[in-house]
C-alpha cells in the first residue's frame, strides 16, 4: 500500500475544504471499499481525511419522507423502524448487499460512491481499464463478461455499478445532498451517475472534494407495495446477475403509480422509465408485466458472456412485479 | 512494518518516510498506547502490535470474515479497518470470550458439536456467532444460513457451525 497521511476531520466545512484543495486528498469514511483499493493498489491517496467523526449520522423522519446522515451505515438503515414498514423493498436491497460485517462499516454514502466490482479495473497489472486508466482500453470486453453490464455501456466500458440499495433508490427518486468548497447543493439519485461514454473514469456528477452529507428518500404512498429480488450465483453473498427494485400502487387492479428499477445489469443503476410508462394506467398482471419487462431492457447491448442476462433481467423484473402485485390483491 | 513501497519512483529519489499516528485503543477493556504507520489496519494492530493473534487473516480484503472483532459490540472485519479510525471506540477480540479459564458458551458448543476442522475461520465464525445472536438473528436455520454467510468455512463445517449456533440459543 502506498503510504498516506491520516488527519481526522474536525468539521464538514474544513473537511471539504482541504480535500477540494488537493486532488491526492480523499475523504475516508467506513473504508470497505476504499482501503481494499488502496490494498490492490488501484488507489493510491496521499493523504485521508477520516470523516467518521462528523456529525452525519442519524435518521430522521418526516410526514413524505427520511433523511438519512451519510455516515448512517447499512445495518442501521436497514434497521431502521420506518424503512422497514414504510420502505420494505429498501431495506431488503440493504439486507441482500455485502455480509453484516460489512453492513456495519459500510455508510450510505459511501455505498452510492462506491467503485465498479470488474475485476479489470480491480488488477492494476491488468493494462487495459479506461476507468483506472483513462485511453488505455477495455479489457473486460474482450475478457470474462458474466459480472457485466447490458445497459448503459459504451465502446470503452462495461463495468457494473453493484449497489443493491441504490437501485430502489433510484426509483424512489432519492436525492443526495452534498456540501462542496462553494456551497451545498441537492442532486436528484436519477441524475448523479454518469454513464461511463467515452469518460468512464468520471462516474458521478461530485467535484473532487464533494462531500455527500444526507440521503432524503421520498416515502411510498399509503397503500403502495414493494418489493426488490436479487439473483445471483449464490444465494447469499454475492453481486447480483440481475436485481430489480419495484413500488406498485393500484386501484381497482388498474396501476396507478409504478416505480421501476434494475441491478446487476446497468453501468449506472439503472431506472426503466419505460417500464414504468407501460405500467402506468395498465391492468396488473402477466401481459403488461411481460411488455414492461421488455420495454426496460430496450437498449440492452449484451456480449457473448452476458447475453443471458437479457431475458434474467426481464424475467426477474417479471417475478418482481408479480410479487409486488400478489402483496396487493 | 512490514508494508513494501512498491510504486515506481524516479531514479535518485529517497522512499518518502511513511507517515505515522499515533493511536490508543481500547482492546479487551485494556487501553494501548501505539505509534503505528498509518496503515496498519486493525487487524495487524491486533495480531503484530499487541499479540492477539485470535483474529486471522484470511482473505486480507474484507471477503471471509475471518478476522472477525466487535466494534462497539457490534461485528466488523478488522482487515478493511484502518486502526487509526478505532481510537476510542470498544474493540472487542475473541480472547475477551473465555473468563476465567471457562470456555464462553458458544466456544464450548463449537467444541461439542465439532465445529470446525482446520480451525482457522473458527475465532471469526464464534465472534460472529455470538453478535447474530445478539442481533436477534438466529431465530431459524435459514436466518442462521444467511446471517453468517461472511464467515466462510472452506473445510465446510457449516452444518456443525448451524448446530452449535441452535444449542446455545435454546434450539440445538
Amino acid at each position: 500500500m502506498h503510504p498516506f497521511e491520516y488527519a481526522r476531520a474536525t468539521d464538514a466545512d474544513q473537511a471539504v475544504a482541504v480535500v477540494s484543495a488537493d486532488p491526492h486528498t480523499s475523504f475516508l469514511a467506513g473504508g470497505t471499499t476504499q482501503l481494499d483499493l488502496m490494498k490492490d493498489g488501484v488507489l493510491h491517496p496521499e493523504r485521508l481525511i477520516d470523516i467518521t467523526r462528523l456529525p452525519l449520522g442519524g435518521i430522521t423522519h418526516t410526514a413524505s419522507a427520511i433523511r438519512v446522515g451519510a455516515l448512517t451505515t447499512m445495518e442501521e438503515l436497514a434497521t431502521d423502524p420506518v424503512v422497514g414498514e414504510r420502505l420494505p423493498f429498501v431495506r431488503q436491497a440493504l439486507l441482500l448487499g455485502a455480509s453484516t460485517q460489512l453492513r456495519n462499516m459500510a455508510t450510505i454514502g459511501g455505498n452510492l460512491l462506491q467503485r465498479a466490482r470488474c475485476r479489470y479495473f480491480r488488477d492494476p497489472t491488468v493494462a487495459s481499464c479506461n476507468k483506472r486508466n483513462p485511453g488505455s482500453g477495455c479489457a473486460a470486453i474482450t475478457g470474462i463478461q458474466r459480472m457485466h453490464a447490458i445497459l448503459g455501456t459504451s465502446d470503452h466500458c462495461i463495468a457494473l455499478h453493484a449497489s443493491d440499495v441504490a437501485v430502489p433508490l433510484t426509483a424512489l427518486d432519492a436525492i443526495v445532498h452534498v456540501l462542496g468548497a462553494e456551497g451545498s447543493r441537492s442532486i436528484p439519485l436519477t441524475q448523479f451517475y454518469l454513464p461511463p461514454g467515452d469518460t468512464p473514469h468520471i462516474e458521478n456528477v461530485l467535484r473532487h472534494g464533494e462531500l455527500i452529507t444526507a440521503i432524503e428518500i421520498p416515502l411510498l404512498p399509503d397503500g403502495a407495495r414493494s418489493h426488490y429480488l436479487k439473483v445471483r450465483d449464490r444465494v447469499s453473498y454475492e453481486f447480483a446477475l440481475a436485481s430489480a427494485g419495484v413500488a406498485l400502487a393500484t386501484e381497482d387492479g388498474l396501476i396507478q403509480e409504478a416505480r421501476v428499477a434494475l441491478g446487476g445489469v446497468g453501468t449506472i443503476p439503472w431506472r426503466a422509465w419505460n417500464a414504468e410508462d407501460v405500467l402506468r394506467g395498465a391492468r396488473a398482471g402477466a401481459d403488461s408485466f411481460r411488455t414492461a419487462a421488455e420495454a426496460a431492457l430496450e437498449g440492452a447491448r449484451p456480449l457473448p458472456g452476458t447475453a443471458f442476462k437479457v431475458e434474467l433481467a426481464k424475467r426477474t423484473l417479471v417475478r418482481t412485479l408479480e410479487t409486488v402485485a400478489g402483496a396487493l390483491s | 512494518m512490514k508494508h513494501v513501497e512498491t510504486e515506481a519512483r524516479p531514479a535518485g529519489q529517497a522512499p518518502p518516510e511513511a507517515p505515522h499516528v499515533d493511536v490508543t485503543l481500547n482492546v479487551n477493556g485494556t487501553l494501548h498506547r501505539l505509534r503505528l504507520d498509518a496503515r496498519v489496519t486493525l487487524l495487524d494492530a491486533l495480531r503484530d502490535h499487541l499479540g492477539l493473534t485470535g483474529a486471522k487473516k484470511g482473505c486480507d480484503q474484507g471477503a471471509c470474515g475471518a478476522c472477525t472483532v466487535m466494534v462497539d459490540g457490534r461485528r466488523v472485519v478488522s482487515c478493511l479497518a484502518l486502526a487509526a479510525q478505532y481510537e476510542g471506540r470498544e474493540i472487542t477480540t475473541v480472547e475477551s470470550l473465555s473468563v476465567d479459564g471457562e470456555l464462553h458458551p458458544m466456544q464450548a458448543a463449537f467444541a461439542r458439536h465439532d465445529a470446525f476442522q482446520c480451525g482457522y475461520c473458527t475465532p471469526g465464525q464464534i465472534m460472529s456467532a455470538v453478535c447474530l445472536i445478539a442481533e436477534g438473528r438466529a431465530n431459524s436455520e435459514e436466518d442462521i444460513r444467511e446471517f453468517m454467510s461472511g464467515n466462510i468455512c472452506r473445510c465446510g463445517a457449516y452444518p456443525n457451525i448451524r448446530a452449535a449456533i441452535r444449542e446455545v440459543t435454546g434450539e440445538g
